[in-house]
């Protein structure tokens, strides 16, 4: 059974002008231990998506339909209250920038401690204990003597690892990291990529780790999900979606980044942009971008197919089911 | 300070903009009272330190590091938003304060900005913003005349002639962008300093603007300074190349060449740093420490402290530029062979 399931998810916010749907039948799993990365451009649903689960969709937005499945438990349906004690102790959370995510009032030891001792039973030393460890362990020089400074005293890299910090100190199962490095730079963005797929490693956390750039998510994750206008379109084994996409929307996404590795005279475009949530067209969202649009995809939305080892919401799929020796091979 | 600017060596022919030791201060202290109360001495940045570089007629020069390394700041005194505290920087072999002094020149420099939400005024109809340097040199007079020149130009960047009618928030970032160029191109420029202009853009969008802007080098002969910090859209773009640490410029030469054999340690880490699509499920021991603060540089070699080649000499000397090939390095490493890991 995996850890986290997602099942038709569905997003709406009301507004003067109608229902817009910000995620529609949103489905995936996350297992034990594993790293999903959720990729997509802006608007398109992936830190909704993980908004919509930890509970903290900003109203008017609200889940209109599908299910959050989370250690065999429903969490999508649950009391304000009961949602708080599960974001903390059973899902950690990092957010773009850690000047929001943490307290500026507070020293930091004191948001460690309190944290661990709100979803841990821990007496003051042994919580005071386990925070300098923590400090140590996401690589805060001098952890004793620092951790009765404030989030200012720190510098931006220094901060996010605070964070990392705070997400993993109440031993949570999942950690949802929306963008943790985008405020950062690359060297520092190294730094914490490292230090996060060590720490989840080590204390078998699941990550679903959302953000824009497919270099941070080809180097992290073991499985990525590609989101486009709200819709999961292509999910799989990372390198088979990267070096074989089947959806168009993801290998046009693939030949737009440009390569450190070869130069090429022309970037791949994909011509237009991503449809606004009030004017999604009918059928598959990405039609009226797609080079090898057919009939088919102006009347019916495609569901999450076999496409090989990746499953991608496309029509061109729709007749093509992964041998068992391809299955075999990705199991 | 080097001997000769040594960016005259570089540059085979007349270059479009040239820039020779280049140093800008900028004054970081606090209000006179609360200095004086606190006995503190006045307190500078030196936020672009001895740079030197030509930008050859019809290429591009990417400038590229973290942030805080004077890059921007590089950009702005290109077009002379900033005047430099010391060094000289000439455009069409004219010294820039003079070259913006006459219109005729002024208008063949102009800056694509990184945001395309804030460079555009929201209360003007994309015509006017465009037209608004046709109009202020007075290229074209006559109503009319503007207004087939304005439709040229959204025509060139993709955009349709009708969009002229609408305001800017009717389009989304990558089409704001495009408005930004064809202002950018209104005037007729030959120079444009692109500072991160794709930065604020979706990767597919990015595409876009970049392909357009080859496509408009290409056609028009442009000459572009392009400041970023994502050293893949550089080396997409770049005929030379220029890496800046803590404002100097620690290693400039050809793109191809730094690419292919980056020698300044600097350059390795950003290289090294950058998650890249052909290196699935890598691991790897990044570089600790971060930039140091600019107002207090480390004495030497500025970047000494996170350099793993570092020794007595780069704590105490600062290095200056050693020509390797088609390359300039600053490193002492790199000049002593030492580099050879």
């Amino acid at each position: 059974m995996p850890l986290l399931s997602v099942r038709d998810l569905t997003v709406e916010f009301p507004t003067r002008r109608g229902l817009l749907r910000a995620l529609d039948r949103v489905s995936f799993d996350i297992d034990a231990g594993e790293v999903l990365g959720v990729v997509g451009e802006s608007g398109a649903g992936k830190s909704l998506t993980g908004a919509a689960i930890i509970g903290l969709l900003e109203p008017p937005g609200r889940i209109a339909g599908g299910e959050i499945v989370l250690g065999g438990q429903r969490i999508d349906n649950l009391h304000h209250e009961a949602m708080r004690h599960i974001r903390g102790k059973q899902i950690g959370t990092i957010f773009q920038d850690p000047l929001t995510t943490l307290n500026p009032l507070y020293s930091i030891g004191r948001q460690l401690v309190e944290t661990m001792q709100t979803h841990l039973t821990l007496s003051d030393a042994e919580a005071r204990r386990r925070a300098i460890g923590w400090l140590e362990e996401v690589g805060i020089p001098a952890a004793a003597q620092r951790i009765d400074a404030y989030p200012h005293e720190f510098s931006g890299g220094m901060r996010q690892r605070v964070v990392v910090a705070l997400a993993l100190c109440a031993e949570p199962r999942l950690v949802i990291a929306d963008e943790p490095t985008t405020a950062l730079d690359v060297s520092i963005q190294a730094q914490i990529i490292t230090l996060l797929k060590r720490l989840t490693r080590d204390h078998g956390t699941a990550v679903m780790l959302v953000t824009h750039d497919m270099g941070v998510i080809a180097e992290t994750a073991d499985r990525v999900a590609v989101m486009y206008a709200g819709r999961v379109v292509e999910i799989g084994p990372v390198v088979e979606v990267i070096k074989h996409p089947a959806h168009p929307y993801t290998e046009g996404l693939m030949g737009s980044i440009p390569s450190l590795e070869h130069r090429v005279e022309r970037l791949r475009q994909i011509d237009g942009s991503m449809p606004r949530l009030n004017a999604i067209p009918p059928g598959c969202a990405f039609n009226p971008r797609c080079p090898k649009v057919f009939d088919r995809c102006h009347g019916e939305r495609p569901e999450l197919l076999d496409a090989g080892v990746t499953r991608a919401a496309c029509w061109l799929h729709a007749d093509r089911a992964a041998t068992p020796a391809e299955r075999a091979a990705h199991a | 300070m080097p001997e000769a600017p040594l960016a005259v060596q570089d540059a085979a022919n007349a270059p479009m903009l040239q820039a020779s030791g280049v140093t800008h201060l900028f004054d970081v202290s606090k209000p006179w009272l609360q200095r004086v109360i606190a006995r503190e001495h006045r307190q500078t940045l030196r936020a672009v330190d001895d740079v030197s570089f030509a930008i050859p007629r019809g290429t591009t020069l990417s400038l590229v590091g973290e942030s805080g390394c004077g890059k921007s700041t590089v950009a702005r005194l290109a077009v002379g938003l900033y005047a430099p505290s010391a060094g000289e920087i000439r455009f069409e072999g004219q010294p820039l304060s003079s070259a913006r002094a006459q219109p005729e020149l002024r208008r063949r420099m102009n800056m694509i900005f990184q945001d395309p939400y804030a460079s555009l005024n929201p209360r003007w109809r994309v015509r006017d913003i465009v037209a608004e340097p046709i109009r202020a040199f007075g290229l074209v007079r006559a109503q009319r005349d503007i207004a087939d020149s304005v439709a040229r130009l959204l025509t060139q960047v993709g955009l349709a002639a009708s969009d002229g009618e609408k305001y800017p928030h009717e389009f989304s970032g990558g089409q704001r962008q495009r408005i930004s160029i064809a202002r950018a191109l209104s005037s007729e420029p030959e120079f444009l300093v692109c500072d991160e202009p794709t930065s604020a853009l979706d990767v597919s969008v990015q595409a876009q603007i970049l392909n357009l802007m080859r496509d408009l080098q290409l056609r028009l002969g442009l000459t572009y300074l392009f400041i970023s910090h994502n050293l893949a859209v550089v080396r997409h773009m770049s005929d030379r190349l220029g890496v800046m640490y803590l404002g100097r410029i620690v290693e400039m030469g050809s793109a191809e060449t730094i690419f292919r054999a980056p020698r300044h340690p600097y350059t390795r880490l950003l290289l090294d740093a950058i998650p890249d699509l052909e290196l699935i499920g890598r691991s790897r021991t990044p570089v600790g420490g971060e930039v140091p603060s600019p107002i207090a540089p480390p004495p030497g070699c500025p970047f000494h402290p996170r350099c793993p080649l570092a020794n007595a000499r780069c704590r105490s000397e600062k290095p200056r530029h050693t020509r390797d090939g088609d390359v300039l390095v600053a490193c002492h490493a790199v000049e002593e062979g030492r580099n050879t890991t």
